[in-house]
């Protein structure tokens, strides 16, 4: 079997007094989409941040492509290939469209084929590419904080609750985007409030309860499995179509 | 987004309004000169430590040291080259003057980089740890400049071709005043260059903002932040050392004083922001010299009065960053 891209064994993480993930294991393959999906509070939002080095691991090991990762710093880890979208999605407000993306494309000017192509996906990004980001919508801001992750080649995005707030056609728009990105170059791991969404998209799931993972498997074994999401998640998927 | 003008339009709302509670119009041109003369030195010391703030989020109160220090450091090489800065040469004298404000800059910038890694790095995140030990720090610095200089103040004249002033009619304009204010310009202009128009001043501008996310796209932000400290205390040394040509004299307190007008003319400006200090910088200058005329019993409060009344308005300061 091939080894995974990520892996996570017994991942701990305080932040201060609390203890918020208490040994976390899951893989994520490489060239596929994971959904990493638990109630609020589960510790899905805290799993993202620490593979990010964002939060310190303080037990357990990351690791990305075979290396340990758990102590390296957030720039070196991104240097590594994951690009991280979080859930506030943190863009820069007071800089235009464009010099978000200028920022997020380390490597030089952003390439212009692949600029097409996320405009393809999100043509207000096109729109309003000379406007401060701080202006636009809160989906136009999704957006943004997407297209920044895939500005270039990565080999693992992490992405937090891609979907919040963002208008159905939107969303079409998103799938068609994680697809091509799954089936090309990325593999993805998302944290996921939409289960519609989820079970389109995901080709394996990681369920997270009170900081661990209770569940791991194939996305459509889970799917097809009411009585295993009302007891993990509190309500089948098909409450939320 | 529309320009924010407001803030910008304040500068000469203040001369304008200043012109009547004046009376006269050459006095007016004068302490006009004055204050942005004075606002663009101030800018000059200020620039580098809103910058460390919003990057950073780290309350420096030893900047002082860098300002007297650039102050110290200059009138040292402009007393031992003193015969070029006495003879009636503008060539000479600013063959005096220049290095040693490159030495004020060059001196300050070196103790930002030893203040940052032996004093700030510490206590980075931790605000009131922050405030007592650069506190501490001012006060060691200015205890060894009394240690190394000895604690009588320093007479500093002026050079010979930047004494008197320019006469427009019936109006003087101090000619030290007008390279105030061409050096402040010149300083402002390639802030704004370098943080508008380069890939460096990009990710300055976008780690004010939300440093954790500059981080997370693979930029180390704490290199940034050694790099921008160390500028902005060059800055300050560089200020430092034309407040003291400014005011002729340099103690070891000069930081000190200079400094609590730096404060407040980052927090009118609002944190981070440069442009809001700039404004804020030239608002300062302007209010004191006209307030020290028209009503010199209520100067000493004047800007905090200033303050006030503009954080009344916009509690962020002029230019608020958008914070994470």
């Amino acid at each position: 079997m091939a080894e995974p891209l990520l892996s996570l064994r017994g991942v701990k993480t305080d932040i201060g007094r609390y203890h918020i993930l208490h040994g976390v294991e899951f893989d994520v393959p490489e060239g596929g989409l994971t959904m990493l999906l638990g109630r609020n509070g589960a510790g899905k939002t805290t799993t993202l941040r620490t593979i990010m080095g964002l939060w310190r691991a303080t037990a357990g090991e990351v690791r990305f492509a075979g290396r340990n990762i758990a102590g390296l710093a957030t720039p070196d880890i991104a240097r590594l290939g994951i690009a991280y979208v979080p859930e506030s999605m943190a863009i820069f407000a007071d800089l235009t469209v464009q010099e978000n993306l200028t920022l997020a494309a380390r490597s030089g000017p952003p390439d212009q084929k692949r600029l097409d192509w996320i405009f393809s996906r999100f043509e207000a990004l096109k729109r309003f590419w000379t406007l401060p980001a701080g202006n636009l919508s809160g989906g136009q801001k999704q957006m943004l904080a997407v297209a920044r992750a895939i500005i270039e080649p990565r080999r693992l995005l992490l992405i937090d609750e891609p979907t919040k707030g963002l208008a159905p056609a939107i969303i079409t728009n998103m799938i068609d985007a994680f697809r091509e990105l799954k089936d090309g170059e990325a593999s993805l791991l998302v944290v996921e409030q939409n289960f519609a969404f989820a079970r389109q998209l995901g080709d394996t799931v990681a369920v997270m309860d009170d900081g661990k993972v209770a569940h791991t498997g194939s996305m459509a074994a889970f799917a097809a499995d009411d009585a295993l999401q009302q007891h993990l998640l509190g309500m089948g998927m098909g409450e939320h179509q | 987004m529309k320009k924010d003008w407001l803030p910008l339009l304040l500068i000469p709302a203040v001369a304008v309004v200043a012109l009547p509670l004046v009376g006269s119009p050459t006095s007016w041109v004068t302490l006009t000169a004055a204050g942005l003369a004075m606002g663009l030195m101030i800018f000059v010391m200020a620039s580098g430590l809103t910058l460390t703030f919003g990057l950073m989020d780290v309350l420096n109160f030893g900047h002082g040291a860098f300002i007297a220090v650039g102050a110290f450091v200059a009138a040292s090489v402009m007393l031992a080259l003193s015969p070029w800065m006495t003879v009636d040469s503008l060539w000479l004298n600013l063959a005096a003057v220049g290095p040693a404000v490159l030495a004020a800059m060059v001196v300050s910038g070196v103790l930002g980089w030893g203040f940052e890694r032996v004093i700030v790095r510490p206590v980075y995140g931790q605000h009131l740890r922050q405030i007592l030990v650069t506190t501490g720090g001012l006060i060691v610095a200015e205890q060894l400049l009394k240690v190394i200089w000895g604690p009588d103040q320093i007479t500093l004249a002026r050079p010979t071709a930047l004494r008197g002033a320019f006469l427009l009619g019936d109006v003087a304009i101090e000619k030290y005043r007008v390279l105030a204010v061409i050096v402040g310009l010149v300083v402002f202009a390639a802030l704004a260059i370098t943080l508008n128009r380069t890939r460096i001043g990009l990710l300055i501008r976008a780690g004010v903002e939300n440093g954790e996310m500059v981080e997370a796209l693979g930029y180390r932000i704490r290199r940034l932040f050694v790099g921008v400290f160390v500028a902005g205390s060059a800055l300050a040394g560089l200020g430092g050392a034309m407040w003291g040509l400014y005011q002729e004299t340099v103690t070891a307190a000069i930081g000190a004083q200079v400094a609590v007008l730096v404060f407040i003319v980052i927090i009118i400006g609002g944190l981070g922001s440069v442009g809001g200090c700039f404004v804020g910088a030239l608002l300062v200058g302007l209010s004191a010299n006209y307030i020290g005329f028209i009503a010199p019993k209520v100067a000493l409060g004047s800007n905090i009065l200033l303050m006030a009344l503009i954080l009344l308005w916009r509690p962020q300061g002029l230019y608020p960053v958008a914070k994470r």
